[in-house]
């Protein structure tokens, strides 16, 4: 694991580019250049910026550069029966923890585990005037200040380059298993309500063939107990099919259509647009569908959901689901704050800025 | 005519006369929040009851610059909705009704006033439950928690208020209504979901929120060690969580802390303890019982001079009940007291209660502390007369002292309860002036003028430079052999 402090060259990069102006394309694993668009500006290389600054089990908590492998940070808390609550996908195995934070994208134990987000816990960052700024700390409770560490996930690098990020980590549940049942997607929707609605230690659901799939994880007895009382055929191999659906290398994925990612609400009955997969107790469905992008998006806005073109995006329709007038200007006003020269990865998250 | 003028007017036009109150006798239970050390009579109240009564507010405030601090029930610690002398303050307590419970989707839609208890009364029957339980959740308003971002005894395990809502509409100062959030797990765009919770009133006012319920977990359980060290109860902790055990609940009291709580609610705490762990553990009965066995172990292992669990759902009633009522507890002991709400890793515990209890000899007043031990959230109560002359002024200076020191061991000088107005100064201590430019931005980006709660959260550098001058801390550490992050 190699450890290499690059910050005051990044700093001076950024120092430069805003001078004069210069966007700057921020990059670190490479390993998601499917979900961004590709970028006309310098790079800013951040792959090089690597190293677990600080880990202390007994205290819940990982600090580590944006560069640093996210392999390196999870075979760290491994090693002390420690994990990521968010499961992350890495979709390549130069995955790093920048890229994690700044794409917020989390894996099958989203609804019980929490979000990449919620698990940030500090950050520091260069903000487009090139200034290195410290948000947040190593604690779990903090509300000194607006939560800016938590505003970066997501933000895909367009308020800040990410230096490097506290994050929560959780113990690994003793034991996993995996139950099946056979149900046609409206049903298992309403089964998989009703299980959510007890105190089962349930730590991943999916949906697709006629096959509801559910994970439980937590204490050996504790979680045969549950699969007796929520019943289903175990699966073998288990571990193999959740990663293929976190990697998004199941078959469903193999599709080379544009793919689509719909978060709304979780008891939304299926919706018919075209084959799906279900995960997330159904408030994350994945779609390929002949359904034209503009009437996809109108029916997101009613369900108060959002529609992402996740792979395979075509260059004529936004990657992500317009915002309300309101909601653009505040984003514009933000980006101001944080970039007022729009050289952080302009244009990345919406064409308007 | 005067600007007050000028706005009442306008404002009768949007509002029953009993909803504006302008009288001072009217003004006054107004005048403080649950930091009573700082009180101001607002120019007027409001009390709306809709929203579109909120927005024609707030469009009247904005177009006149007035400003307007929002309030829900009054109970914060930090003076967060401490009024502003020319200024409105816009009262959302009869925004208090549930709108929608949805126990399928495990959400329930409320208004911003109504109580944190009362949504978890509310979910009872379907078998869920709101998590976050700040000790004052028979009061609190939950547009108030999301607006400090609340915490509680249960949210080692369960989150922050960040972590259990889903969703909230906002008015902005122009007086926009704005959805933040969607029905899903997340939303397109900036995570302005996050940076609006603990926001303290600063960037838009809060009129609805969907919060995340959870089922109630089958068991709970809940054990109760005693120490003669305040250090074993530390180490003991952090042991719990290196075994893999995240409890629901781990608190820790000390001494004076104990000894207010058994006087006031007969909990039946050990009174020759040094320190007492709660550790509540839940789920099924099956985890439940073998953690319990594990934990117990632990406890003992680390020179616990008694471990108890409670023998029924009485008993462990009454065993939160002792720490939930510490704090008025300690005001039973004390004419005043002051809390804070600095929050360190777990491991400087011992080291920083030893300061604690250094400064509270130098300062000759006395503290009982009361800790999230689970999360590092540390509440000393500083016990004081605000009638001795000079008392309050020592007090404040004390108490910065310990948020300073929490800042130094790589803390925070606020866990739950928020800026405010108490903790301003500090915000120098923990912040430098690049990062707290960064801040205003942030809230020039929703609130240009300034208007909303002006004066709270984060402090003008010109402030901090005056602060700055009565307490040296950057160049000058002064606890050298602390090893630091």
């Amino acid at each position: 694991m190699s450890t290499d402090d690059q910050s005051k060259a990044l700093q001076a990069q950024v120092e430069a580019a805003f001078k004069q102006a210069q966007p700057l394309s921020i990059q670190a694993g490479n390993s998601k250049q499917f979900y961004v668009r590709p970028s006309e500006g310098e790079l800013l290389d951040l792959s090089g910026h690597q190293g677990i600054i600080s880990y202390e089990p007994t205290e819940l908590v990982i600090r580590a550069r944006a560069g640093t492998k996210l392999s390196d940070i999870e075979q760290t808390l491994a090693a002390e029966h420690q994990m990521l609550s968010f499961e992350p996908p890495y979709f390549a195995d130069s995955a790093t923890l920048g890229g994690t934070v700044a794409c917020n994208l989390s894996g099958p134990r989203r609804p019980y585990g929490g979000a990449v987000r919620d698990h940030v816990l500090g950050c520091q960052i260069i903000n487009g005037k090139a200034e290195v700024l410290n948000f947040g700390g190593e604690v779990m409770k903090n509300v000194a200040g607006y939560d800016v560490s938590r505003l970066m996930a997501g933000a895909l690098g367009t308020l800040g380059v990410l230096l490097d990020v506290a994050i929560k980590v959780v113990p690994k549940p003793e034991a996993e298993i995996t139950l099946v049942q056979a149900h046609k997607p409206a049903e298992a929707l309403k089964t998989l309500h009703k299980i959510n609605q007890r105190p089962y230690p349930l730590s991943a659901s999916c949906i697709h063939e006629d096959k509801l799939y559910i994970r439980l994880s937590g204490g050996d007895k504790a979680i045969h107990a549950a699969a007796a009382q929520i019943g289903g055929d175990k699966l073998d191999n288990d571990m193999v099919f959740w990663h293929s659906l976190k990697e998004q290398r199941h078959d469903f994925f193999q599709n080379k259509q544009a793919l689509w990612r719909l978060s709304l609400a979780s008891k939304t009955p299926p919706l018919d647009l075209g084959d799906t997969l279900y995960e997330w107790g159904g408030a994350q469905r994945w779609l390929y569908t002949d359904t034209p992008a503009q009437h996809l998006r109108e029916t997101m806005d009613e369900l108060e959901g959002h529609a992402t073109l996740f792979r395979h995006a075509p260059d004529n329709i936004p990657m992500f689901q317009p915002l309300a007038d309101g909601l653009l200007h505040w984003h514009k006003q933000l980006k101001h704050a944080f970039d007022p020269k729009q050289i952080l990865n302009p244009k990345r998250l919406y064409p308007e800025f | 005519m005067t600007k007050k003028n000028q706005l009442l007017q306008k404002l009768h036009d949007c509002l029953p006369p009993s909803a504006i109150l302008t009288e001072t006798e009217e003004l006054h239970p107004y005048e403080c929040d649950g930091l009573s050390a700082y009180q101001h009579l607002p120019m007027l109240v409001v009390l709306p009851e809709t929203i579109k009564q909120v927005q024609s507010i707030l469009r009247h405030c904005h177009a006149l610059e007035i400003p307007v601090v929002a309030r829900g029930t009054g109970t914060g610690l930090s003076g967060g909705a401490l009024p502003h002398e020319e200024g409105v303050l816009l009262v959302l307590a009869k925004f208090n009704q549930i709108l929608e419970i949805d126990p399928e989707q495990r959400t329930a839609r409320v208004q911003p006033g109504v109580r944190n208890l009362a949504i978890t009364q509310a979910a009872d029957h379907h078998g869920l439950y709101y998590a976050p339980d700040p000790s004052s959740q028979i009061a609190c308003s939950i547009g108030g928690n999301v607006a400090e971002n609340a915490g509680g005894v249960h949210c080692l395990k369960y989150g922050l208020t960040v972590h259990n809502i889903q969703q909230i509409k906002v008015v902005s100062i122009e007086g926009e209504l704005l959805t933040i959030g969607g029905s899903g797990l997340d939303d397109a765009g900036f995570d302005l979901l996050a940076l609006m919770t603990g926001s303290e009133g600063m960037l838009a006012v809060i009129v609805e929120v969907v919060v995340k319920l959870l089922p109630k977990p089958d068991n709970a359980q809940v054990l109760l060690a005693a120490f003669d060290d305040i250090e074993k109860a530390g180490a003991a902790v952090g042991a719990i969580i290196a075994e893999g055990i995240i409890p629901a609940g781990l608190e820790m009291m000390d001494e004076l802390a104990i000894q207010a709580s058994e006087d006031f609610v007969h909990a039946g705490y050990p009174l020759d303890a040094v320190a007492i762990l709660l550790c509540e553990l839940d789920g099924s009965a099956i985890e439940v019982e073998s953690q319990i066995h594990t934990v117990e172990q632990i406890l003992n292992h680390h020179g616990a001079t008694e471990v108890r669990s409670a023998s029924d759902e009485a008993e462990r009633l009454r065993f939160w009940q002792g720490r939930k009522s510490a704090f008025p507890a300690v005001g039973r002991i004390s004419p005043d007291y002051y809390c804070m709400d600095g929050t360190i890793p777990r491991k400087h515990l011992p080291t920083v209660l030893g300061r604690i209890s250094e400064l509270s000899k130098q300062y000759g007043l006395r503290v009982a502390n009361v800790f999230h031990a689970g999360d590092g959230n540390l509440h000393p109560l500083i016990l004081y007369d605000a009638n001795q002359e000079g008392e309050l002024e020592r007090t404040e200076e004390f108490g910065g002292k310990i948020l300073e020191l929490c800042v130094e061991v790589g803390g925070t000088i606020t866990g739950e309860h928020g800026v405010g107005m108490e903790k301003i100064g500090q915000m120098c201590v923990q912040f430098d002036s690049v990062e707290l430019t960064q801040f205003h931005a942030v809230k020039a980006a929703f609130d240009d003028k300034g208007l909303l709660n002006p004066g709270k959260a984060v402090p003008t550098l010109h402030r901090c430079a005056e602060f700055g001058a009565m307490h040296v801390h950057h160049g000058e550490l002064p606890f050298p052999e602390l090893p630091r992050f």
